[in-house]
């Protein structure tokens, strides 16, 4: 971590499919080794931003700087978490195969994998507690066991910013603990993790800044400033449910005909 | 012993045994990403297309494999143009290219002479045919298309199985995605003469496919394939020399039981 200054810095980006743009002008600022949660209801552009950032998706204006750099000055500092449906779970790799990808960065691609990747790749199974499973085909894992894969395979990528769409969706309680131990730990390692998720009291408890989306930029700051009555109200419309005790809820069965059409 | 080795005492066996095996092995390694990112479909199409391309060459007495390299350049570009920006569907691009392709090739062929011998050559392949530089031609590809998907194990892997980490680690994707075509194409082409266009694609999905019924690793499931396509090469083309067959369609029923017995084998095994 020889880069200064550490942050991530968005600047006036709008990002879209083609023609259509589905995040306009969004400017903010990430701390070094900090932890953000980003909310916002259905295509609002969570994971239209996510592929902006591991740089997928081409900006349509405004640009990305990690450490003051354009994105892509930095070759494996981006790690990414993918949601399972982007992901072909029937390709033939074991566990460690996964891991070891998260190595390929920094090991260079012709060259086999040296001593001490393959102990960090040793490590970082064991950190999310899959070490026995380093043999199995990825396929054959339960969705919680494929998901701690994708975790491990971050570790070992060893990045700066860690990007995860949706972790806390679909999983099982231990794959749960397990992705949050690993964000305490990356904290203390200066990892700058960016996080999306539907659940909002996890946002607030469990974070340090919240990034509120819907199409564009809603508020960005800590939970407590963020997660005010007209914020929300301003992102969610009417799916939004404050209950008495302060619980939130966010109803997204049903989006209102209005937040449809906007849907991508 | 007899029986193994009585073929081999003409030459042009020995070329044929050296050619299909060496295409066995090209195809099938090849074939593991074919069957594992869904080109099946598009090695299909790759195969029927260079059909016109051999015909022109043959009409003019030119180079098959030029003739048949030309049309496969032309033809995965075409499938380009017309599915950019979405204009059609790739796979409806690659399904009306397929017909025209194949179309235009009978109909170059049907204008000649020997009109029947000559479409069954190129359909199904004339391995016995396989002159010394064709066997040369043929090894030199091979070697080369080999020694590309080696050297960039790692990177197709990536593409392949997780795009998004591919663009994370700044790969050039779009470029190893065409590269891959282009191979695919290079692998259709050399295997032209031993069991023609139309087995082409069995020879690319077959092997590949039962060996990742039997493997769960890529090397694995690559060398696994390679020697289930080699040794069809070998057993296919034995059997046409004994039982008088077309040796193309040998080589692919070959390959096709091997499937079968893989398959048997695995279901037998999750009961």
């Amino acid at each position: 971590m020889t880069h200064t200054p550490h942050r991530l810095e968005i600047e006036n980006a709008s990002i879209g499919y083609g023609e259509k743009i589905v995040m306009r002008g969004l400017s903010f600022q990430v701390p070094h080794g900090a932890r953000v949660a980003v909310v916002g209801p259905n295509g609002a552009g969570k994971s239209t931003l996510f592929k902006a950032l591991v740089g997928i998706l081409p900006l349509h204006s405004g640009r990305i700087l990690i450490h003051g750099e354009l994105l892509g000055a930095h070759k494996d500092c981006v790690a990414y978490i993918p949601q399972r449906e982007d992901v072909d779970w029937r390709f033939p790799v074991t566990v460690s195969d996964v891991v070891m990808m998260g190595r390929f960065g920094q090991m260079g691609w012709f060259s086999r994998p040296s001593k001490m990747d393959k102990q960090l790749v040793q490590k970082s199974m064991e950190q999310m507690g899959i070490a026995d499973l380093a043999d199995h085909s990825i396929g054959q894992l339960s969705g919680g066991q494929q998901q701690r894969a994708f975790l491990a395979r971050a570790i070992a990528q060893e990045p700066h910013i860690l990007l995860m769409d949706e972790p806390f969706t679909g999983v099982d309680m231990t794959t749960q603990e397990a992705t949050l131990n690993l964000l305490d730990h990356l904290r203390n390692q200066h990892v700058t993790a960016i996080v999306s998720t539907h659940d909002l009291n996890l946002a607030a408890s469990r974070f340090d800044l919240v990034l509120l989306l819907n199409h564009k930029l809603i508020a960005f700051g800590a939970p407590q400033e963020v997660f005010v009555k007209e914020n929300l109200a301003q992102a969610f419309g009417n799916s939004l449910l404050v209950m008495e005790n302060g619980m939130m809820l966010v109803d997204e069965c049903c989006p209102p005909a209005e937040q449809f059409t906007n849907r991508d | 012993m007899n029986f193994l080795l009585e073929p081999l005492t003409y030459q042009f066996m020995q070329r044929g045994l050296l050619a299909s095996v060496i295409v066995g092995v090209l195809c099938a390694v090849m074939g593991t990403y074919v069957v594992l990112r869904g080109l099946a479909f598009l090695g299909d199409a790759m195969a029927h297309a260079i059909l016109p391309g051999v015909a022109i060459a043959y009409l003019f007495g030119g180079n098959l494999l030029v003739g048949a390299g030309a049309a496969a350049i032309i033809v995965a570009l075409s499938i380009g143009l017309f599915s950019r920006q979405g204009a059609v569907k790739e796979d409806t691009a690659i399904g009306i290219l397929f017909a025209a392709a194949l179309s235009l090739g009978v109909a170059l062929i049907s204008s000649m002479q020997t009109y029947a011998v000559d479409l069954s050559h190129i359909l199904f392949g004339n391995v016995l045919g396989v002159s010394p530089s064709d066997l040369w031609m043929i090894a030199g590809l091979s070697f080369a298309i080999l020694l590309t998907v080696g050297l960039l194990f790692k990177p197709f892997l990536v593409i392949s199985f997780d795009p998004v980490l591919a663009a994370t680690l700044r790969l050039p994707a779009e470029l190893l995605r065409n590269l891959m075509l282009v191979l695919l194409a290079l692998t259709v082409v050399v295997s032209l003469q031993t069991v023609g266009v139309s087995l082409a694609a069995a020879m690319l999905v077959t092997p590949a496919a039962t060996a990742y019924l039997l493997t769960r690793r890529l090397w694995p499931m690559m060398l696994v394939s390679a020697l289930i396509g080699a040794l069809s090469s070998i057993i296919g083309l034995y059997l046409s020399y004994y039982f008088n067959i077309v040796s193309g369609s040998a080589i692919v029923l070959t390959a096709t039981l091997f499937f079968l017995l893989a398959f048997l084998w695995k279901r037998t095994k999750s009961i």
